[in-house]
C-alpha cells in the first residue's frame, strides 16, 4: 500500500532471515523473560503472607502467562512454513545503514555532549544517505543544533548532556 | 444543567490568553508531528511531557491534548496526499482519499477529511460532556474489585477485538505489565526483577517504551520501503473548501453513523482502528455508490475520518472518569495527569473541577483551531513531507533521543530508548501489537494494586469479583471478551 522506490520492486528480493526463524526466535527470548519474571517473583515470594499478597505474587502469574502464550506461539512458528521472507537483504542493509549510526550517536553524546553529537550525526547523514555537500551540510547541521540549544537552555530551561566544546564557550 | 455551568466555567478558563496560545501551539506541533514519520501522537506527546512538568496541569493537559487533535488532523494529509496512513486509524482513509488526490480532487479529499474529522470530535466531545459527569458519578461507588474488573475488561477488549493473534496480544500485554512490575514494589518495599542493577530501582518508564517503539521502531519501518516520499499536489483554496462543505450535507447518513460507532468504539479501549475500518465497511454496504469505493469515493474519506476521529476524542471519556484509557495517546495523557501528581478516575470530577472542565472546554475550542489552521495551512505541512529524508529522519532521531533523555536526565534511557526500538522493529513486522504494551506499562501497578487490595478484602478468594452483580456483570463481560477468538473459531469451525 505505501510508496516503494522503483528500483526496490524491480531487483529480486534476496531474503536476510525467515519470517519462521525470527518467529522462533522471539518467542524464545519472550519464554526465557517469562522464566525470569517467575523466577524472580518466587524468589521474593509468590504466596500468601499473613498480611496479604507478596510482592511476587501478582508478577508470578504474569511470568506464568508469558511463558504459556510464548510456547503456543513457538509451537505456531515451528508449524508454520519457512517460505516467507521476514526482511530482504536490501531492507536489511537500509536499515542497518539508520540504526548503526543512531547507536555510534547515542554512544558519542556522553563523550561530546548532545549538541555536538547531534550536529556530527546529521551532517554525517546528509553527506552519506543524501550526497549533500559542505555548502548545505554545514548550516543545516549546525543550524539545527543551535535551534535546539536556544530551544532547551534558553526557551525551556531544561539542561542536556554537554561535552568540551560547551566547556570551551563556557556554556555548561 | 450543572454540565452546562460547568461547562461555561471551563470556557473561562481555557480562553484565558496563555492556554489560547499554547492551543495554537499545540495544534501546529501536532499536524506536524502527524505528518512526519516516526512522529504520531502517542510519542509526540511522550516527547513532550517532560517540558510541561513546571507548567500548571490545566495548561499542560491543553497543550498536550491539542497535540493529540493535531495529529488527528495530521494523519489525514499523509494519507491523502502520499498514501502513506500517520496514524494507524488513517489507514482507512487511503482507500479513497489517495485515489480522489491522483485524479486532481486532493483538495476536495481534504476538505472532507478535516471537515468530517471536526464533526466526529464534535460529536464526541458533546458526548464527553454530557455522559461523564454521569459515568464519574456512579464510578463513585466503586471498590477494588470493580477497579480491577474495569482493567480487565479494558485488557480482554483488546483480545476481542484484535485483528491478529490473540495469543500474541496476550503475550504483548504481560510483557507491559512485567516491564512496570519492574523496581520497588510500594506495598512491601521490595525489589522486583532488578538483579542489582541501580538502573532499574526507578523501573521502566512507559514514556521511553512508547518513544522507542513508535518512535525509533517506525523509522525503521519506513525505511524498509525506501527513502523518499511521492506525493500529490494539493491545492486548498476557499472555492475548494466551499464547494465541498456544499456536497457534504449529503453524507449526512453516514456522519451520522460513523460518529456513533466511533463514539461506541472509542469508549471501549482500543477501538480507534477498529472503528474507521468498520465504519469505512458500513458505509461501503450501505451507501447507494457502493460499489464506486476504493475509487475516489468523497463518502469513503468521510467515513473513516469521522469515526476515527470520533473514537480518538471519545478515548478521553473512560481515561478521566475510570482512569482507563481507550487508546495509546490517552494512556499517555493518563501517564502525565499522574506525574502532575492528578489521580485519574471518578474523584477527578469532584476535586478538579477546574482542570477537568478546563480540559473539556479545551477540546471545544482545540477542534475549532484545528479546522481553521489545517484548512489554512495544507501546503504548508505538505512542504514538510517534501524534505528529504536524510535531513528529517536524523533531525527526528534526536528530537527522539532528547525527548528520552529529558524524562528523568538519563543517559540510561536513551540507550534503552534504542533497545525498545529494535524490539518495536521487531514486533512490529510479527504483528506483536504495541498498544496493549503501552497501556499495561501505564496501568501495571494500578491493576495490580487493585487485584491487591481485592484480595486482601476477600482474603485471597477469587469469587470476589463476582461477588455482585455490577462486578461480577463487568468480570463476565470482560472473560467473554477474552476467549471470543477461541468462541469464534469455534462457530466457524462448526
Amino acid at each position: 500500500m505505501v510508496n516503494k522506490e522503483p528500483d526496490l520492486e524491480q531487483v529480486p528480493e534476496v531474503s536476510a532471515t525467515s519470517r519462521r526463524s525470527m518467529e522462533i526466535a522471539i518467542s524464545i527470548g519472550l519464554l526465557a523473560l517469562g522464566l525470569i519474571v517467575v523466577g524472580d517473583s518466587w524468589r521474593i515470594g509468590a504466596s500468601w503472607a499473613e498480611d496479604g499478597p507478596q510482592a511476587g505474587y501478582f508478577p508470578f502469574y504474569i511470568g506464568l502467562i508469558i511463558c504459556i502464550t510464548s510456547l503456543i506461539n513457538l509451537i505456531k512458528a515451528f508449524k508454520a512454513s519457512a517460505d516467507e521472507s521476514f526482511v530482504s537483504k536490501k531492507a536489511l542493509g537500509l536499515v542497518l545503514t539508520v540504526l548503526l549510526p543512531t547507536i555510534v550517536y547515542v554512544g558519542l553524546i556522553q563523550w561530546l555532549g548532545i549538541y555536538l553529537a547531534s550536529t556530527l550525526f546529521i551532517a554525517a547523514f546528509m553527506w552519506r544517505l543524501g550526497g549533500y555537500g559542505l555548502a548545505m551540510i554545514v548550516p543545516i547541521s549546525i543550524g539545527v543544533s543551535l535551534l535546539f540549544f536556544v530551544m532547551f537552555e534558553m526557551w525551556f530551561t531544561v539542561p542536556l548532556p554537554k561535552g568540551p566544546i560547551e566547556a570551551m564557550l563556557g556554556l555548561a | 444543567m450543572d454540565e452546562i455551568q460547568s461547562l461555561i466555567q471551563g470556557f473561562s478558563i481555557a480562553l484565558s490568553p496563555f492556554n489560547l496560545m499554547l492551543m495554537v501551539i499545540g495544534v501546529l506541533l501536532g499536524v506536524i508531528i502527524g505528518v512526519l514519520p516516526g512522529l504520531g501522537g502517542a510519542n509526540g506527546v511522550a516527547i513532550l511531557l517532560p517540558l510541561t512538568f513546571t507548567m500548571p496541569p490545566t495548561s499542560a493537559i491543553i497543550l498536550l491534548s491539542c497535540i493529540y487533535w493535531g495529529a488527528l488532523f495530521g494523519g489525514a494529509i499523509t494519507s491523502i496526499l502520499f498514501n502513506i496512513p500517520g496514524e494507524p486509524w488513517s489507514v482507512a482513509t487511503t482507500f479513497d482519499g489517495y485515489p480522489m488526490a491522483r485524479v486532481g480532487k486532493a483538495g476536495q479529499a481534504l476538505a472532507a477529511a478535516f471537515t468530517s474529522s471536526f464533526v466526529g470530535a464534535f460529536v464526541a466531545v458533546i458526548l464527553i460532556t454530557f455522559l461523564s459527569p454521569v459515568v464519574a458519578n456512579f464510578a463513585l461507588q466503586f471498590g477494588p474489585p470493580e477497579f480491577f474488573s474495569v482493567y480487565l475488561l479494558t485488557f480482554c477488549a483488546f483480545v476481542g477485538m484484535a485483528k491478529g493473534s490473540a495469543m500474541k496480544t496476550i503475550t504483548a500485554m504481560m510483557v507491559g505489565f512485567a516491564l512496570a512490575s519492574v523496581g520497588l514494589d510500594t506495598v512491601t518495599g521490595q525489589l522486583r526483577l532488578t538483579f542489582g542493577q541501580t538502573e532499574l530501582l526507578k523501573g521502566f518508564d512507559f514514556l521511553i517504551a512508547v518513544i522507542g517503539l513508535f518512535g525509533i521502531g517506525e523509522i525503521l519501518q519506513t525505511l524498509e520501503e525506501g527513502l523518499a516520499f511521492k506525493g500529490a499536489k494539493a491545492k486548498l483554496n476557499l472555492r475548494t473548501v466551499l464547494e465541498t462543505w456544499k456536497e457534504l450535507p449529503r453524507y449526512w447518513l453516514t456522519s451520522v453513523r460513523s460518529s456513533i460507532v466511533g463514539c461506541f468504539m472509542g469508549v471501549v479501549p482500543g477501538g480507534a482502528t477498529p472503528a474507521s475500518f468498520m465504519s469505512y465497511g458500513l458505509a461501503k454496504r450501505m451507501s447507494p455508490r457502493g460499489e464506486h469505493f476504493g475509487k475516489g469515493e468523497m463518502e469513503g474519506v468521510v467515513a473513516p475520518e469521522t469515526a476515527a476521529h470520533a473514537a480518538g476524542t471519545s478515548a478521553l471519556l473512560p481515561m478521566l472518569t475510570l482512569g482507563v484509557p481507550g487508546s495509546p495517546t490517552a494512556a499517555v495523557l493518563l501517564g502525565g495527569l499522574l506525574i502532575w501528581g492528578l489521580q485519574p478516575g471518578p474523584l477527578l470530577f469532584v476535586e478538579q473541577k477546574d482542570f477537568v472542565w478546563g480540559l473539556i472546554a479545551s477540546i471545544y475550542l482545540g477542534n475549532v483551531v484545528g479546522l481553521i489552521m489545517v484548512l489554512s495551512a495544507v501546503p504548508l505541512f505538505a512542504a514538510i513531507l517534501r524534505i528529504p529524508f536524510s535531513i528529517i529522519a536524523p533531525v527526528i532521531l534526536v528530537i527522539c533521543a532528547i525527548g528520552a533523555y529529558t524524562v528523568h536526565n538519563s543517559m540510561f534511557d536513551v540507550w534503552l530508548m534504542v533497545i525498545f526500538g529494535v524490539v518495536g522493529y521487531v514486533f512490529k513486522k510479527l504483528d506483536y501489537p504495541f498498544a496493549p504494551l503501552v497501556l499495561a506499562l501505564v496501568l501495571g501497578d494500578r491493576a495490580e494494586d487493585a487485584f491487591r487490595q481485592s484480595m486482601l478484602l476477600s482474603q485471597g478468594d477469587l469469587s470476589i469479583f463476582f461477588s455482585n452483580p455490577l462486578v461480577g456483570g463487568i468480570t463476565g463481560f470482560a472473560l467473554v471478551m477474552l476467549f471470543w477468538p477461541l468462541l469464534s473459531g469455534l462457530k466457524s469451525k462448526g
